[in-house]
């Protein structure tokens, strides 16, 4: 595969298609400026700031964009708001659509066969394969992503983060998170990986 | 199209498997595979949904068999050829024969940078006034398209509500074709978990999909 892909690049380089620095810098923009940072400060910003919850639930795309975020694979995106009686699950039955603008690229799970074909027919199993185990009573409401929308899962806020700062309650959120398969991570959990 | 990425509801694939801080990338070709991809999108000769509808018209087995970035390459390669961009022959030998098209301006970085921060909003300005209504019963057609088509078969003949109502938006169905974009109403539409599965289904399961209003018809 690898002298397969070198050979394509350098044929549409040759063929003035392509400049060999943009094929870098889409590399570089998603190893390192556009990942699940940008949805972690969209979140800690909703659980801090009220009105921004407000607008991000009627509006998405715009509030996503009050941080600077959005463009491709987030053109047009909704926020679904866990609470303490539904949770929400993110997949994409047909492909891979994921909110990239707010997460980056999807995790190789995510775009799985064994994910795609059972987050729709038995989700709570699937969240079992996560380590996520939810009361039975708990609503699963999941999000088949079929079309340009994008959705965004804000988890609940975990407790014991009465006081934190939206930077530092950014760390509890994870990518996972933010797909819905798990939920937002403890504050424990921050100090066992620092 | 009824074709192998269509997976919803299908069974024997196994456990899901996350693996511990994955990295972006696994390999090298995934990374070069993925860049090239997006740049070739950029030429602007050909539409997301197309590249959409050429990873999907694979052989069942294929489609199943092969790893993600291999679809996305095997994809791009077709495109290239279908659009006389690049001749099969340059693909075989893996250089190039002959100049491009003079009409290419090259996807440099600044094309990124752009084309990153602006995407492709697939909105339109409505015409009329959307068919359904927040709230209203709805059913998924019973159609099976043997094109591209975004109405999953689990929903198909199925019974749901209208939980959003997202303005018009291209219609992959004929975008994908070279028919153009004839903007429809686009639909989030809510289906209980038993509508979906049958009665022995998880009772407080509900999946919403997203439904141009000619895959929907009233309840």
């Amino acid at each position: 595969m690898d002298a397969r892909v070198r050979a394509l690049e350098s044929i549409l380089v040759d063929k003035g298609y392509v400049q060999r620095e943009a094929l870098d810098e889409i590399v570089e923009a998603y190893e390192t400026r556009i990942g699940p940072h940008g949805g972690a400060r969209v979140v800690a910003r909703a659980w801090t700031d009220p009105d921004y919850a407000a607008r991000l639930a009627a509006d998405a795309t715009s509030a996503v964009a009050e941080l600077g975020l959005g463009g491709r694979q987030g053109e047009h995106m909704v926020a679904v708001f866990d609470d303490a009686g539904t949770h929400h699950l993110v997949v994409c039955t047909l492909c891979s659509c994921y909110p990239w603008a707010v997460l980056g690229i999807p995790p190789a799970w995510y775009k799985s066969s064994a994910y795609r074909a059972r987050a729709v027919f038995e989700p709570r199993a699937v969240l079992a394969d996560f380590g996520t185990v939810l009361p039975d009573d708990t609503r699963i409401r999941v999000w088949d992503s079929t079309a340009e929308i994008r959705y965004l899962v804000v988890p609940r806020r975990p407790a014991g983060t009465e006081g934190w700062d939206a930077e530092r309650l950014a760390e509890l959120v994870t990518r996972d998170a933010m797909i819905g398969v798990r939920l937002a991570d403890e504050p424990a959990a921050v100090g066992a990986r620092s | 199209m009824n074709g192998a990425h269509d997976l919803g509801g299908t069974m024997g694939f196994g456990e899901v498997v996350p693996e511990v801080d994955e990295p972006v990338f696994h390999t090298d070709w995934e990374r070069r595979a993925m860049a090239v991809t997006l740049a070739g999108a950029m030429l602007g000769r050909w539409t997301l949904d197309e590249s959409r509808h050429v990873r999907e018209n694979r052989p069942p087995a294929t489609y199943l068999t092969s790893a993600y970035y291999r679809i996305w390459l095997d994809a791009l390669e077709s495109l290239l050829v279908a659009h006389g961009l690049v001749g099969a022959d340059e693909l075989a030998d893996g250089r190039a024969h002959r100049p491009g098209d003079d009409g290419v301006t090259a996807v440099s970085p600044g094309t990124v940078t752009r084309v990153l921060a602006r995407g492709a909003p697939t909105e339109r300005r409505a015409e009329g006034t959307p068919a359904f209504a927040v709230g209203q019963a709805v059913r998924a057609r019973n159609i099976h398209p043997g094109g591209h088509t975004r109405l999953p078969r689990y929903v198909r003949g199925h019974r749901g509500t209208v939980e959003l109502v997202h303005g018009a938006h291209v219609l992959p169905d004929t975008n994908a074709h070279g028919g153009g974009e004839n903007p429809e109403w686009l639909y989030t539409v809510r289906f209980a978990g038993t509508e979906l599965w049958g009665e022995a289904a998880d009772p407080s399961v509900e999946v919403s999909v997203d439904a141009w209003e000619s895959y929907l018809e009233p309840a």
